[in-house]
């Protein structure tokens, strides 16, 4: 038996009913595209979360002191004010790292902005140059400090938006100009980027950067840093990374096995698989329930074909009489519930990425379409024409000739 | 399996019908019994029936209903397998095959023609000649076309190939019903009461359809309770309970096409 003519059989029968089919449709159809749509959804929620997480720095990983217990008790103190982080780590870690690319110490200190009559409140951070690199982070205009600057601990900043706004009138080009933080004059030679607010709602742009030895030795006066930022070399490589950058400081901080770390190391990965878990968690739920209706949708394929089953069971009997082995009627009836289902499938992917669409412009939500949820909902569509096809089209092709051509 | 071709050797197969008394056996049926179990009864269809048809042949099978009529059509019909007896259908032991076997030999042997014509609904004309030749994988699409265009034409319909069903009158249905059966170049037509939903004139145009194509060297049997229409066959085989009763060569056949002529044209 051809396959190419029992294909034909199929779609002939299926020609003849086109309304049921496209009503038995009608269910995948809805299952398939709420499974894209709910899927785009939670995909989409989970990609902006990451988006903003790595507008802050891809790969980041932060170094912070950390409260160390103390041997006879006593207080603890904030972690700003300790001062175990120094640039001999900084050296260490440059030289000793595999798995990191750049890293930058920072140190910051809150003061107010001075332009003419124009002022602000707002913080200025030390890093070297390469902290741009680090927090992905281009100029507007202008260009960055150096590291002879960095040496010469030279009085040049880099501005953020929300400062400008606030210090400069409109359309004033601030690169050039003078302006003073706590009393000290600083060339603004760069503008930065906006960057907007970061996941937690901080205003990003509200900064002045310049380099972290000006701000050190002419602001806060301390030999020691804050915050040490560096980069990965890749997303992958951020847990060992952290591993990495533990043991070069345990070992520049003389820490022995029994002392705990003087010294927190935090990746953007960390932040971002807490983000992305909630997500995960939504999108499983979504996709959940639209599975269900799609489950449905594959009992509404068995429901139609039974009735199909009964409703043809002379047209069985006269095919069997005309030569038509089991096999042979259990292929067709097979043959039409997969085709009903790969319509509806198809349909259903076309539906759910209209709606995602849809759903973007009109709510504007996030949704992110993907190739894995579409050829997944697709091959759970086609199992599902064979499986809730499967038993009536048995069921056909076992009646007997003789009492199926006597239905009525 | 030996391949007959009835169309092409005509003349010559007719020739040696009346030449030689050894011809070529299509039925051959020796003590044939069906019995079914109903309960914990045993219902004895057919007690020990023994006949044979010949190429070439029109024979009617007769009978009140529970003569066995239903129950041997069903197995010359290779719906149904007897229970004790042998049933050869041109030369092939039908009791040896399995399922599947039997519904390739159906499609390859023989023809089938109902009383309810079973054409499928909202389905061409073609398109329902040409159904036996889909499950023949042997018979390519453009050969399945002319093939059912042939038939088709054989039973005067060739005007009325994209017609539906429903678009046809009763007569022109069977008609499309006898293409189907005619398609697959059968070595036996078998019909079961088809004219038995006709009115009378209708019944006579089938019947001289049918006589043509005996005429033309189809072997056919054909199952009725209607004595007027066994008058049209060479044979008539009468069963009761089980058993033949009679089995006879018509003396006076009558001819339908000139039945259908004596019918005042204003009868319709």
């Amino acid at each position: 038996m051809k396959l190419f003519n029992l294909i034909r059989i199929a779609l002939r029968a299926l020609q003849r009913n086109k309304l049921r089919a496209f009503l038995t449709m009608l269910g995948i159809i809805i299952g398939v595209g709420a499974v894209i749509s709910m899927v785009a959804i939670g995909q989409g929620s989970k990609k902006s979360i990451q988006d903003q997480l790595s507008s802050m720095g891809s790969n980041m990983i932060t170094i912070r002191p950390n409260s160390n217990q103390t041997a006879g008790g006593g207080a603890r103190l904030d972690a700003t004010n300790l001062q175990t982080l120094t640039l001999d780590d900084i050296k260490a870690i440059q030289s000793q790292a595999q798995y990191l690319n750049e890293v930058s110490p920072a140190v910051q200190g809150r003061g107010q902005a001075i332009n003419g009559s124009l002022n602000w409140p707002t913080t200025m951070q030390g890093v070297s140059p390469d902290f741009l690199t680090i927090r992905n982070w281009p100029l507007k205009e202008g260009d960055t400090f150096t590291d002879a600057d960095v040496n010469g601990a030279a009085k040049v900043c880099l501005v953020g938006q929300t400062v400008i706004e606030n210090i400069f009138d409109p359309g004033d080009s601030p690169v050039g100009k003078t302006i003073r933080f706590s009393k000290i004059p600083f060339k603004v030679i760069g503008v930065l980027a906006e960057k907007g607010e970061n996941a937690f709602g901080q205003d990003q742009d509200d900064i002045i950067l310049a380099p972290y030895t000006t701000v050190q030795k002419r602001i806060l006066a301390i030999p020691y840093i804050q915050t040490i930022y560096a980069s990965a070399v890749n997303a992958e490589s951020s847990g060992p990374a952290t591993q990495e950058i533990s043991q070069i400081l345990r070992t520049t901080h003389k820490l022995t096995n029994d002392n705990q770390d003087d010294f927190t190391v935090r990746t953007q990965a960390e932040l971002i698989s807490t983000f992305s878990s909630t997500s995960q968690l939504l999108t499983v739920l979504l996709a959940a329930i639209a599975g269900i209706s799609l489950l449905v949708g594959g009992i509404g394929i068995m429901n139609i074909m039974y009735v199909s089953v009964t409703e043809r069971t002379k047209e069985i009997g006269l095919r069997m009489s005309i030569g038509a082995r089991g096999v042979d009627i259990l292929m067709q009836f097979l043959i039409e519930a997969v085709v009903i289902s790969i319509t509806g499938g198809i349909i259903g992917v076309l539906f759910g990425l209209l709606a995602s669409k849809l759903i973007t412009v009109f709510l504007s939500w996030p949704t992110l379409v993907s190739e894995s949820s579409i050829i997944l909902s697709f091959m759970v569509c086609a199992i599902t024409g064979i499986f809730f096809g499967y038993y009536p089209a048995q069921k056909a092709s076992r009646l007997d000739p003789i009492e199926a051509l006597r239905y009525e | 399996m030996k391949n007959f071709q009835p169309g092409k050797t005509l003349n010559l197969k007719l020739l040696k019908v009346k030449l030689k008394t050894m011809a070529n056996k299509i039925v051959d049926i020796h003590d044939l019994k069906r019995e079914f179990i109903m309960g914990s009864e045993i219902v004895r269809a057919l007690k020990g029936v023994s006949f044979s048809v010949e190429e070439g042949e029109f024979v009617t099978i007769m009978g009140s209903s529970g003569s066995g009529k239903t129950t041997l059509l069903n197995i010359l019909g290779c719906l149904d397998k007897p229970t004790d007896g042998t049933y050869l259908l041109d030369n092939v032991d039908v009791k040896k095959l399995s399922r599947n076997e039997l519904a390739q030999l159906r499609n390859r042997k023989i023809g089938f023609v109902f009383q309810s014509y079973n054409l499928l609904a909202r389905t061409s004309a073609i398109e329902n000649v040409e159904l036996p030749l889909l499950y023949n994988p042997s018979v390519t699409t453009s050969h399945r076309h002319q093939m059912a265009i042939k038939a088709l034409e054989a039973v005067r319909l060739s005007d009325r190939l994209d017609h539906l069903p429903n678009q046809l009158s009763g007569g022109q249905q069977q008609r499309v019903a006898i293409a189907r059966a005619l398609v697959n170049e059968p070595v036996m037509i078998l019909a079961d009461e088809a004219t038995g939903n006709l009115d009378s004139k209708t019944s006579y145009e089938i019947m001289a359809l049918i006589q043509e194509l005996n005429r033309q060297g189809k072997t056919i049997v054909f199952v009725t309770h209607e004595p007027d229409i066994a008058s049209f066959s060479n044979r008539t085989i009468t069963l009761k309970d089980g058993k033949i009763i009679k089995d006879s060569k018509n003396q006076n056949v009558r001819s339908a096409k000139d039945m259908l002529a004596s019918i005042p044209a204003n009868e319709e």
